[in-house]
């Protein structure tokens, strides 16, 4: 049967292109959802997006991007069988992740010291939102990443790396929709 | 037969479908009140007949349940239940609590004790003593079904089964915490009743359409699993968030507006994999089983669960289009046929593989439980689009144009007329299967002739 042997060719864990399906359409539907609110009020959603640090956002996407390559040579690395290497970039990626973490929280702290909250705009309700669920799916990829760097299997490092090119592959969309486009 | 004390399931099955001919009892006079609105309104008012129509459904439902895992445990677990006795213990209190519910109800005892009387909430409305019961109850059930699965052979049919029972009996905890606060109960209420049926009770329903399919087309375990892990994932990942559809109206902040649009929406995905699991299977399977019965009931459960929990429910679940329909004849109509596609069909289907088993016999007079599945369907489908076009006239009447909600009530009343037409060849449908599973004795049948193809 033709579709067994397609679902047998899929590289990595089935169950983990679940999740990341349903991820995509997850984010996905939130910024349509987005863009089509966004259309109903223009001036008063660029208002809102010029309150956002674009510099930051920029940077964190480097660092995303960084993470993710780390991530990818680590299963090369992996199955090169120089296991050192490859544990290595996974806690690297992983730091990259805090290092994220750490400059999305800062943009979270400066928008509360503004008092700029969840009903302030619906800007804001959609931002908090995509990019709230974005954060905790990096505080789950760094607990993952650092998870299969101790349980090393290669099929690990490989599901752990795709759910974290998943995390990645959200934020650089997120990053144009929500920060860049007026 | 192949365990002795797989005949537990014939007590639960037994006493589901009695509560069965009281829910669609209770049915059709909630259905005549509509037409009549004095009808009993002395001897049994309206919200009293609507509780039992909606309370019988859900106790025989997860008496179903109960039964379909003393039945299907022992075959998958290779061994006997750990404790008949306490299996048949379990049942007593549950019945009893049962009856004490309706008595308390009916005659409204006890008024105002803390232990014995009415809470006075409009759901999760049990007399405390019955709430401890069930929870006993629940105990004992998990930790019998779960020492004999412990004991014996794991599969995935028993693994995802025991985790839906054990979120099952968990959630109904939520129904002790009563606050005062009508917005935080409503809250807490959709802990118990969506986590359930958009919850665990849709992996209990994948387990068991598993293993029918398993036992009735011969597919091999591996691909069964396969597909039960997916349908598992998919609806844990859209029906745990999807929680937030019940949150749009009730003083919950309101980004679950968007939170609840999204992942209920995405709730459509494992029934649609359900169904398509099912016709997979049969496409594929090389069994031809005689049951015919137990198979046309599997695959209209998969089937009327894809159109009444998966269309009919993302039809009213954006908060844009809810905004309008909130609480109108819409909502009767995703929530009749949502049960009976998703779980009324599902335990008729393992009754119908079940009993005949149980009473060691060839699968008996499949011509009358056969009829009474398209005679329940047509009736069930044809109220469900009754209610739709009923509900789709009030929506407009009374919330684009904003006419007085009894003003509106008579406008539609051609429809509500229609509706008990249809509550009545549910009814008889309903008595027919019961008639089918329990009287006939008689009729056997060939086992299946064709050969197994060439591999």
């Amino acid at each position: 049967m033709s579709d067994t042997s397609l679902i047998d060719e899929l590289p990595g864990e089935l169950l983990m292109w679940v999740l990341i399906i349903s991820e995509l359409l997850v984010f996905g539907a939130g910024m349509i959802a987005f863009m089509g609110v966004r259309l109903t009020d223009p001036v008063g959603f660029a208002e809102a997006q010029s309150h956002l640090h674009r510099t930051g956002a920029a940077f964190n996407t480097a660092v995303l991007v960084t993470s993710g390559y780390l991530a990818a040579q680590a299963l090369h690395w992996r199955q090169a069988a120089r296991r050192g290497a490859a544990r290595l970039a996974l806690i690297g990626a992983a730091l990259l992740g805090v290092v994220f973490l750490i400059i999305k929280g800062t943009e979270y702290a400066d928008k509360a010291a503004q008092g700029i909250g969840f009903e302030t705009h619906p800007f804001f309700l959609f931002y908090y939102l995509l990019t709230g669920f974005h954060a905790a799916h990096v505080l789950a990829g760094v607990g993952i990443l650092l998870l299969v760097s101790w349980r090393d299997d290669p099929r690990n490092i490989e599901a752990g790396a795709q759910f974290w090119h998943m995390v990645d592959l959200v934020w650089i969309m997120l990053f144009p929709v929500i920060y860049l486009l007026g | 037969m192949k365990y002795e004390s797989q005949k537990i399931a014939y007590a639960y099955f037994a006493v589901a479908m009695a509560l069965f001919a009281i829910q669609v009892i209770g049915g059709l006079l909630a259905g005549l009140i509509y037409v009549f609105p004095n009808f009993l309104s002395e001897l049994l008012p309206f919200n009293i007949v609507r509780m039992l129509h909606t309370n019988s459904l859900i106790v025989w439902l997860i008496l179903g349940f109960f039964g379909a895992a003393y039945f299907l445990i022992p075959e998958e677990s290779e061994r006997e239940i750990h404790s008949t006795k306490l299996a048949y213990l379990q049942l007593i209190i549950l019945v009893v609590g049962t009856l004490g519910v309706v008595v308390t109800y009916v005659f409204n005892l006890f008024e105002g004790n803390w232990l014995l009387g009415k809470e006075g909430r409009e759901f999760l409305e049990q007399p405390k003593w019955v709430k401890a019961g069930i929870v006993v109850a629940a105990l004992i059930f998990l930790y019998n079904v779960s020492m004999t699965v412990l004991k014996g052979k794991k599969t995935a049919i028993t693994n995802i089964l025991l985790l839906g029972l054990w979120g099952l009996a968990l959630l109904f905890l939520f129904a002790f915490y009563n606050p005062g606060n009508l917005a935080l109960d409503k809250q807490y209420w959709w802990y118990v009743v969506h986590l359930w049926v958009e919850g665990v009770w849709e992996l209990i329903m994948a387990s068991i359409l598993a293993y029918l399919m398993l036992k009735l087309t011969g597919v091999d375990r591996e691909i069964v699993e396969k597909w039960l892990y997916v349908i598992v994932a998919a609806a844990l990942f859209s029906g745990i968030l999807g929680t937030g559809h019940h949150y749009y109206w009730i003083g919950t902040p309101a980004y679950w507006q968007w939170i609840g649009s999204i992942f209920s929406s995405l709730e459509v995905i494992p029934f649609f994999a359900m169904m398509a699991f099912a016709f997979v299977m049969v496409w594929k399977g090389r069994r031809d089983h005689p049951n015919k019965a137990a198979l046309l009931w599997s695959l209209g459960c998969a089937t009327l669960a894809f159109f009444g929990a998966g269309v009919w429910g993302f039809l009213h679940t954006l908060h844009g289009v809810n905004y309008y329909t909130h609480g109108t004849q819409i909502t009767a109509a995703h929530g009749h046929l949502a049960f009976y596609g998703a779980y009324v069909c599902l335990n008729l289907a393992i009754f119908s593989y079940a009993m005949p088993i149980l009473k060691n016999r060839d699968p008996y007079n499949q011509v009358l439980n056969m009829g009474s599945f398209w005679l329940m369907t047509s009736g069930m489908v044809f109220m469900t689009f009754v209610l739709t076009f009923g509900g789709t006239v009030q929506t407009h009447m009374q919330r684009v144009v904003g006419e007085y909600f009894m003003d509106v009530q008579d406008q539609i009343a051609i429809f509500y007329w229609m509706r008990l037409g249809s509550g009545i060849v549910v009814v008889l449908g309903a008595l027919l299967f019961i008639y089918s599973i329990w009287v006939p004795r008689k009729e056997v049948i060939d086992a299946g002739t064709a050969k197994t193809p060439a591999e």
